[in-house]
């Protein structure tokens, strides 16, 4: 069976070629390449879109307007983005990044998917070719809708030194994570304030660890509360059993590098 | 990382006059490597390139009810769907070529798979892309049959029969037993005066080689009815003699261009995709390449072999170590390949650079469901030796003795008598763990810093054993030992259960009848071998050979100095 | 079978090929242009065989659409050298030995020489971080880090990293 790409000038003219759901977007291809290579029988048509919005980043109304075809080469190396950095850097290998785009990390299945564990941990908004907008939330949810078309665009606000990020893998540089963890943990007057915990690795999706998150409500970023917020970190997961390790010992290794991530901030 | 030459050690073994020993020389393909010249099999191109694919079971073991090509055969840009029939001599087992083990391995399957990934049908399409989808819609009615993942598993009764060559699920070796015996001294009666008895399990998985080039070839038409073969082989012969009994055509006919290898570390010796690319060429009259994909090499491709061991060790208060027993299990996945060689090998090195004087090894190679094993870097060695140091260390932790003076105390020294009765030459553990030592900052007593390979051996360690334990258990029958096992099996053997004639009789192999399988009569190995001067010749199968209660045993070669397989260099001066 | 005409610049040269729907670029720099210096190793983005330079970085050619390098450049090891004179790297590569069996040497090429486009005197972190894209199964990565780390001329760098 041929395959078919069809190249738009827009967003919404691509929005509208995807219409019937047969076709598949090509973002930076570190996905659907692979697939394509392999003759996965689900790929007939690709639609692909040339617009340079899709590859801009620039502040916009207190939020950081980052373009879905943004690669991580380029969050990496953007000054506006720079709270990103630590997350785009450790993406794949130099090839990888100059290819990947943000908008194609939102749907990379585990064990990738580390920048959309970074943006549902600092609250990102996901921004459609229709101009809709929807918290990164929808998007993520398992069972959500997130059928709201082709992303456009990702907005976040700069967490101003309050985001942190780890990434555990058994190569480095460039192994995949077996789990990796960004917490967005503002502390206004000392005391932490809705704090967002999100792991990579331990389900299908990123995921909030809202028992962590709960441990650490309210408190001083002291021993104590990392402690609670480590012993609490792997309730509600049912972490995958794969190549690269265990359920058993994702479970394990969870609050230690919660821990760790917490007490490395000063 | 500058390598750091010791020729303070042995300097008077050697004249340091040499011109290219010890200094950096070119290599010839260098200049290609680096601008990307150097000539891989897949950078020949050929206009009108036909993709083989192989459709693969997703079972570990299955019957074959029926492979269904018609649907595939009418698929955009097939020229050709290949299965079993189209194989002209659809039987082979790599070593054939040495004379060494039955046939046992098809290169499309027939009537049964043996395990996951091996191939049922290959696609010839104008594509890389139509194949894979041609693969796809080939149909295969199967039956899954219980399997075994195991080694120990495999050997137990009423466990699944993964080989129609070998019923009992273990090569059988020198047409005699069904393992590789290695008997020097009497173990058992070791065992019972040494001061403690140490005892190990040791176990090592797989081993995918990853070559970043995976295995392929590429085969086409060439003037006077020849064919041409580019290949990435790492065995070029291997690969021609293995193509030539596949495909039933005389040598003369192929022309094989192999030689620059995109690494192989062993794994690309099983000339698998000669004779299919060739088949492909001769069936199609287009150039073929058959190409594993990465995911391929990984599940299908040959890996190293699984191993485990259980090791023995009589052990005298001192630090001596006075007996050393193995039992090990070679995985060879479905087929044979090189795990038998492995094995040959293997107890040709125990009991490791040691001089123990009591040593008994059983070692099997056992047919299990699994990817089937092959060559990769010291295999059939470097399992063995995993366990022998890991041992070591239990020993020292045992006796409380520091664990490399354990290894200078038992290290063999020049002019000792090892097990497999030749006399150690240019040996130099000793100095490698002083030396180890020294760069650990580890230290050494006097007595181990002042030990040498040079003395304390021969004299009376030079000797074979007194006496030597042998014993019959294992024993197979209906295999000849004119050989080591191929040729010469007669076509009723006695207490197995495989009634096909030896496939070396005929130039086509029958197809394998696999009716509801009649468990054959099995044989069974023991488990605890105890190796006993008198009981166990009781009862046991008529000996070619008397018993052998004295020294030396039958076949032992005399115990002068070994002349076979010396060389000028591998003789230290004296 | 649908194809679709492109151009781009090949180490300097334009090019004008069809290339099939769905194509990648290291088949169509492969069979299309005839450039062999690019190799599989895996058709999934793990080994770093097929590493080419796109626009001035460093891609995965196996994982990059063809057409989408239409009206861009595409640099690989075929144009490193200048007639018989090798290019830094490749000089550098071969007095230190830095390939055995050469097969991802290619990738590693042109991944360092991204490296060294964009960051002539890197450190030894850096160096391994780029090459961190491709596998060499042979283990020869003390040899290949060496050999760029001569090629930038930060020999006195080495250690700093």
């Amino acid at each position: 069976m041929a395959v078919t790409v069809e190249t738009y000038a827009t967003l919404a003219e691509a929005q509208r070629a995807m219409a019937g759901g047969r076709a598949r977007f090509l973002g930076g291809g570190t996905i659907l390449m692979r697939a394509l290579n392999e003759a996965d029988p689900s790929i007939s048509t690709i639609v692909r879109a040339t617009d340079p919005a899709l590859r801009q980043i620039r502040p916009e109304g207190g939020e950081i307007m980052i373009g879905a075809g943004v690669t991580m080469a380029e969050l990496a190396r953007h000054r506006d983005t720079a709270f990103l950095a630590p997350v785009a850097r450790v993406i794949g290998g130099p090839q990888v990044r100059a290819a990947a785009t943000v908008a194609g990390n939102l749907f990379a299945a585990a064990p990738y998917g580390d920048m959309a564990a970074a943006l549902l941990a600092l609250g990102a908004t996901i921004e459609t070719a229709d101009g809709r907008r929807q918290p990164i939330e929808e998007l993520m949810r398992p069972s959500g809708s997130g059928a709201g078309g082709l992303v456009a665009a990702v907005r976040v606000a700069d967490p101003r030194g309050a985001f942190h990020f780890c990434k555990v893998s058994r190569v480095k540089p460039k192994g995949v994570s077996l789990i990796s963890i960004a917490a967005l943990l503002p502390r206004p007057g000392g005391r932490i304030e809705r704090p967002r915990i999100v792991f990579n690795g331990m389900g299908p999706r990123p995921v909030r660890a809202a028992e962590a998150e709960r441990a650490l409500e309210g408190r001083s970023l002291d021993a104590a509360a990392i402690a609670a917020a480590a012993r609490a970190a792997a309730e509600g997961f049912d972490p995958p059993d794969d190549a690269l390790a265990s359920a058993w010992y994702r479970r394990e290794v969870a609050g230690v590098h919660l821990a760790r991530l917490l007490t490395g901030i000063r | 990382m500058a390598i750091e030459f010791r020729k303070d050690l042995f300097a008077d073994e050697r004249d340091d006059d040499l011109n290219e020993i010890g200094k950096p020389t070119q290599r010839q393909d260098m200049l290609g490597h680096v601008t990307g010249r150097s000539p891989f099999y897949d950078d020949h191109l050929f206009d009108g390139l036909c993709h083989i694919r192989c459709a693969r079971s997703p079972h570990h073991h299955a019957r074959i009810r029926r492979v269904d090509t018609s649907a595939a055969e009418r698929m955009p840009g097939v020229r050709r769907v290949i299965t079993a029939r189209d194989v002209p001599h659809n039987l082979n087992t790599l070593l054939s070529l040495l004379d060494f083990g039955l046939d046992d391995e098809e290169l499309i399957a027939s009537e049964r798979v043996a395990y996951k990934g091996e191939p049922v049908a290959a696609v010839i399409a104008d594509t890389e892309r139509q194949a894979r989808e041609a693969c796809r819609a080939v149909r295969v009615d199967w039956e899954a049959l219980p399997h075994v993942l195991d080694v120990e598993e495999a050997i137990k009764p009423g466990a699944p029969a993964v080989n129609p060559a070998y019923p009992g699920n273990l090569f059988v070796y020198h047409g005699k037993y069904d393992h590789q015996k290695l008997r020097y001294g009497d173990v058992e009666a070791a065992l019972r005066t040494a001061d403690h008895v140490v005892t190990g399990r040791y176990q090592m998985s797989p081993i995918e080689q990853a070559p970043i080039e995976t295995c392929g070839a590429i085969a086409a038409p060439e003037t006077n009815d020849r064919f041409v073969c580019y290949t990435s082989t790492q065995a070029l012969f291997f690969s021609l003699g293995t193509a030539v009994k596949l495909l039933d055509v005389s040598s003369a006919r192929l022309h094989f261009i192999g030689g620059t290898v995109g690494g192989g570390f062993g794994g690309k010796v099983d000339s698998l995709h000669e004779p299919m690319a060739i088949l492909g060429t001769m069936l199609t009259g287009r150039p073929c390449k058959y190409m594993f994909d990465r995911e391929e090499e990984m599940q299908v491709g040959a890996p190293r072999g699984a191993e485990r061991w259980y090791l023995t060790d009589g052990v005298m208060n001192d630090g001596r170590i006075v007996a050393r027993k193995f039992v090990g299990y070679f995985d060879a996945g479905a087929t044979t390949r090189l795990s038998s060689y492995a094995i040959i090998k293997g107890v040709g090195h125990l009991p490791g650079p040691y001089t123990i004087p009591n040593v008994y090894a059983d070692v099997y190679c056992v047919f299990t469901n699994r990817t089937p094993a092959t060559a990769m870097r010291g295999f059939g060695v470097t399992g063995v030796d995993f366990a022998i140091e890991s041992h070591m260390d239990e020993v020292a932790d045992t006796i409380g003795m520091d664990p490399i003076e354990l290894r200078i105390l038992n290290a063999y020294r020049d002019g000792d008598m090892k097990a497999h009765r030749r006399l150690a030459k240019n040996t130099a553990l000793v100095e490698c763990c002083q030396v180890a030592a020294g760069k650990a900052g580890w230290g050494l007593s006097q007595a181990a810093r002042a030990a040498s390979s040079l003395t304390g051996g021969g004299g009376a360690r030079a000797e074979l054993p007194a006496f030597t334990a042998t014993d019959e258990h294992g024993r197979v029958a209906g295999f000849s030992s004119g050989s080591y096992a191929q040729g010469g099996r007669p076509a009723e053997p006695t207490g197995r259960g495989d009634p096909r004639p030896a496939p070396g009789s005929a130039p086509r192999p029958e197809p394998r009848h696999e009716p509801p399988r009649h468990e054959p009569p099995r044989h069974e190995p023991s488990r605890t071998p105890e190796p006993r001067r008198e009981p166990a010749y009781a009862g046991a199968p008529p000996r070619p050979e008397p018993p052998s209660p004295a020294p030396p045993a039958p076949g032992e070669p005399p115990r002068r100095a070994p002349t076979r397989f010396s060389s000028i260099s591998g003789l230290r001066r004296r | 079978m649908a194809q679709k005409p492109i151009r781009f610049t090949h180490n300097g040269a334009e090019r004008a090929v069809f290339v099939e729907e769905g194509a990648n670029l290291l088949d169509v720099l492969r069979r299309g242009v005839g450039d062999l210096t690019p190799k599989y190793g895996c058709g999934q983005g793990t080994c770093g065989a097929c590493t080419v330079i796109v626009d001035g970085a460093p891609r995965l050619s196996c994982l990059t659409l063809a057409e989408t390098v239409d009206g861009g450049r595409v640099d690989t090891v075929a144009g490193l050298a200048e007639g018989n004179r090798l290019s830094a790297l490749q000089e550098a590569f071969m007095s230190h030995f830095a390939a055995q069996c050469g097969y991802c040497t290619d990738g590693m090429l042109m991944s360092a020489t991204a490296l060294l486009k964009d960051n002539p005197r890197p450190t030894r972190e850096e160096v391994v971080e780029a090459i961190s894209g491709n596998l060499c199964r042979c283990t020869g990565y003390e040899a290949i880090i060496e050999a760029i780390l001569t090629a930038a001329g930060s020999g006195g760098a080495r250690r700093a990293g």
